[in-house]
């Protein structure tokens, strides 16, 4: 089984083009994240994935077999809205057997496997129970038991977290994670959280006005993010304007810097954008001198307690540093100081 | 498929609502005064007797008058009943309520009989007033209901917001509420308009033989062999209504005014 | 958030117009009405008071209990017709683009400002053998022959379904407007058609809407009076039109006033057991 592919779809909604020219593979039992600031076109792309809106141009491919034309109710793809959808007029136990009603399967049967969809998602013994007598979080665990219901090829998430409060939240990631990874269905998430990506998703594809920014496993997209959309869009990052000056070197704020790699196409002389993860910026006393060091100044310093975060001034740009409490720098507002930037940390982007 | 089926249902239904519009433009326009398939000859003379003959004219006064005044009566009735039931939820609104959206459920001609041996019990059986009045009980219902649905769309933060800066009952009535709530009064205001100017029963039993209201002229002109000229009538209120409403829309939230509320993402 | 405790006296003052006006010209007519039903009749004249249950008696005869039975299965019929074409409708409309909605509801304000007599008079211009859709049948080689059908009970069914359509798009549309659209998007993914899912999702979550809606055009149905007389004979005339009659033509007040009240009562009788129906299904659910 190959799984989903989606060869050049494109959908427009009047003048603006909320999914251009998308190019992407979804192999099989994976755990995919859709991440992206709103209107990027995630949950665009996701509803065309489910057969809820039509593509304009492109197709999407089931195990190489063409799915375009196949309307939703015969896709077998479980998903969960963002609103939850639950039905208010059934039960939680009707509910989850909508799908097999349809199916035609009997009583008995439907009411165990409502049972054991319970089990799984860790709500057992309210079948019986109306949607409105349920707690946020328990709603949500019916909502993704519905999906499952069928034993859907691909398993879709619109944003299903957002609604939860935050400690709710972070456990329900975990769970969902261990959930998918329990039953093995292809599943796309669509969040804005890129915690959230990061936390729950095998690869993370990173979309930004419709495009496809970087697709690729969390660590990579935060160690070697493609452009500086997603650089600056996951995690923290500085980045700092500079000119490639030769092989390995760059110039940046009038000082040179040496650096790990270049992207092909930016010889001397081209305009780049460098990006360095605060982590990674350490903050020395004015008389450590040595390489890859911008002489800075301390703007302010912010304490948070589990770290310590600089925030410095290099000829005009503010860089972040973030320590741990046991590494924090002896610094105070207004302490010249050095700002090192290691070679092998600098990521450089094209401008 | 279906989105193909939903288009030609959905035209279907916009064709039958509109034959009749169209045969009444068709009767007004035709030159004749019977009408037949296919049409012949195109003229003005019915609008000219409807803007010009007295005959016409004083109907035409007597119902917009009416409809001014009893429009304006029925929001005037709904707007504290609306107000008293949103702001205190006592046993008493809602009761006030209900007697508010009586008159409209009734059957038309139970009420206008109610009326009726009101009025000559009274003695103001035939007096134009009568009928203003009459008409505005009979609308209260619908100032009534949009101008609740209006308060209903007030978010309580709103309210809270202003009394933490200062604005006691009073102002927040003034400088909140009415403001929020003008669009609604106004549509229910139209709603009571229109349908005062085609009310045919209550004008009818109440001062039929002596207030001569429009729609009370067509009927009877439609008693004793027609003239076109009533669909020059007809005509002109649908423009009205149309104007009225499309005025509505253009500069206002028709949707919304009408009840619609799409749920916050 | 509740007020700060007004006193008691400021809390009922906006209700005192309103309880005046009401009080004055609804209560007391229709309490007048009720008391001329039991009135003598003075031929010829109005009333004179007295206690009588000549009119009620004279009611139960099987003209006019026949046309009571008339009365309320035309409105019935309507009110039937009217949720299942305007449910549909009123559901269409509220996924259409937001320019397309506002043409429709200005195009349904617009029909309700036509008057009972000029739809009346439309439909059986429409509907007569001289310039009607017959007429157009034939034009388009559809018929033979040009056909009357007005007036007649069909011709009365157009024309009261026309009347009551606007009101129960109106009524349903706050309703259905507020569906979240994910819940039949929802049904769509878990396997049901289209179809399947407006009859196992959307009516079921407007039942009471739709009770609501389905009661009020009844009732609204059994008030009309001029629709009987210009598209129906006179065997479709329905008790409204022989109140009316009774009331201004045959001078006979009481006797109207009766009719008025026993129709009333039925209505009454009527939207109360449909609505106990409703309230002893939900507690059995």
């Amino acid at each position: 089984m190959s799984g989903l592919r989606l060869e050049g779809v494109e959908k427009r909604f009047g003048a603006i083009v909320a999914v251009g020219d998308a190019h992407l593979h979804f192999p099989e039992g994976q755990f995919f994240c859709l991440l992206g600031p709103s209107g990027c076109g995630k949950t665009t792309l996701l509803r065309i994935v489910a057969g809820l809106i039509e593509p304009d141009a492109g197709r999407v491919l089931l195990d190489d077999g063409d799915i375009t034309d196949v309307p939703a109710h015969r896709r077998n793809f479980g998903m969960v809205f963002q609103s939850l959808a639950l039905f208010p007029h059934l039960t939680v136990g009707e509910n989850i057997a909508y799908g097999l009603r349809i199916r035609k399967v009997e009583r008995a049967a439907r009411r165990k496997r409502c049972e054991e969809l319970l089990e799984l998602v860790r709500l057992p013994g309210v079948a019986d129970r109306h949607v409105s007598q349920l707690s946020g979080g328990q709603r949500q665990r019916v909502a993704m038991a519905r999906a499952l219901a069928l034993e859907p090829r691909l398993f879709l998430l619109d944003e299903p977290l957002s609604a939860l409060d935050a400690k709710l939240r972070e456990d329900m990631q975990v769970e969902l994670r261990q959930l998918q990874q329990r039953i093995g269905v292809t599943t796309i998430l669509v969040t804005h959280d890129q915690r959230e990506a990061m936390t729950m998703s095998d690869r993370v594809v990173v979309m930004n006005e419709g495009r496809v920014a970087q697709v690729g496993p969390p660590l990579e997209i935060y160690r070697s993010p493609a452009n500086t959309f997603v650089a600056d869009f996951i995690g923290t990052s500085n980045l700092l304007p500079a000119v490639v000056a030769a092989a390995g070197r760059v110039t940046v704020a009038g000082e040179a810097l040496a650096v790990a790699a270049l992207p092909d196409g930016l010889g001397p002389g081209a305009e780049a954008t460098i990006s360095v993860r605060p982590e990674s910026v350490h903050v020395l006393p004015d008389s450590a001198a040595g390489e890859n060091r911008l002489p800075g100044r301390v703007t302010f310093v912010r304490d948070v307690g589990v770290s310590v975060e600089t925030y410095l001034d290099c000829a005009g740009h503010e860089v972040i540093s973030i320590a741990s409490p046991k590494d924090r720098p002896d610094v105070r507002q207004g302490d010249r100081v050095l700002v090192e930037l290691p070679a092998a940390d600098i990521v450089v982007l094209s401008a | 498929m279906s989105a193909l089926l939903r288009r030609l249902f959905m035209t279907v239904m916009a064709l039958f609502l509109a034959a009749p519009l169209a045969v009444v433009a068709g009767v007004s326009f035709n030159a004749r005064k019977q009408l037949l398939f296919p049409p012949e000859g195109f003229s003005f003379r019915w609008y000219e007797e409807l803007f010009t003959s007295a005959a016409w004219l004083v109907p035409v006064r007597n119902s917009l008058t009416i409809a001014l005044v009893s429009a304006l009566v029925a929001l005037s009735v709904a707007v504290p009943i609306a107000y008293f039931l949103w702001r205190w939820r006592l046993f008493y609104a809602r009761a006030l309520f209900t007697l508010g959206i009586a008159p409209f459920i009734l059957p038309p001609v139970i009420t206008a009989l109610g009326f009726l041996v009101f009025w000559a019990t009274v003695g103001l059986y035939g007096r134009m007033e009568a009928v203003m009045v009459s008409h505005g009980i009979f609308f209260v219902t619908l100032p009534l209901v949009t101008v609740s649905l209006g308060l209903e769309s007030i978010e309580p933060e709103v309210v809270e917001a202003a009394r933490t800066m200062g604005a006691d009952g009073r102002q927040v009535f003034r400088t909140v509420v009415v403001p929020l709530v003008r669009p609604y009064m106004i549509s229910g205001y139209a709603f009571a308009f229109v349908l005062s100017l085609n009310e045919y029963i209550v004008a009818y039993m109440v001062a039929g033989f002596t207030v001569e209201t429009l729609p009370i002229k067509i009927f009877n002109s439609l008693r004793y062999g027609y003239t076109p000229v009533m669909a020059s009538v007809a005509v002109v209120f649908v423009l009205l209504a149309a104007l009225v409403f499309g005025g509505i829309a253009r500069f206002g939230n028709l949707p919304k005014l009408l009840g619609a509320w799409t749920p916050e993402r | 958030m509740r007020a700060p405790r007004a006193s008691r006296a400021a809390r009922y003052a906006p209700a005192v117009y309103p309880t005046i006006m009401l009080g004055l010209f609804f209560v007391v007519p229709f309490a007048i009405m009720l008391a001329v039903s039991f009135a003598h009749r003075v031929p010829g004249g109005f009333y004179e008071p007295g206690f009588e249950l000549a009119n009620y008696a004279r009611f139960v005869s099987s003209f006019f209990l026949g046309t009571l039975g008339f009365s309320l299965f035309v409105a019935g019929l309507t009110a039937v017709i009217c949720i299942l074409v305007g449910f549909p409708v009123t559901y269409f409309i509220t996924r259409m683009p937001r320019r397309r909605q506002v043409v429709w509801m200005v195009f349904l304000l617009s029909v309700l400002s036509l008057s009972e007599v000029i739809i009346g008079f439309t439909w059986s211009i429409l509907l007569s053998r001289t310039a009607g859709l017959s007429n157009l049948l034939v034009w388009l080689d559809l018929m033979d022959k040009p056909v009357s059908w007005a007036p007649g009970f069909a011709a009365l069914m157009c024309g009261m379904c026309y009347l009551g359509f606007p009101y129960t798009v109106l009524v349903l549309f706050p309703a259905l407007s507020r569906l979240d659209p994910e819940l039949p998007e929802a049904a769509r993914t878990l396997g049901a058609s289209p179809l399947r899912t407006f009859f196992t999702v959307i009516m079921p979550i407007y039942r009471n809407a739709i009770v609501a809606t389905v009661i009020m055009i009844f009732v609204f149905s059994l008030g009309v009076y001029l629709l009987p007389q210009v598209l129906g004979r006179p065997q479709h005339w329905t008790l409204s039109v022989l109140i009316t009659d009774q009331a201004i033509f045959q001078s006979n007040l009481p006797f109207a006033a009766a009719m008025a009240v026993f129709l009333m009562m039925v209505s009454l009788a009527l939207v109360g057991v449909t609505l106990l129906l409703g309230r002893a299904e939900r507690r059995a659910a």
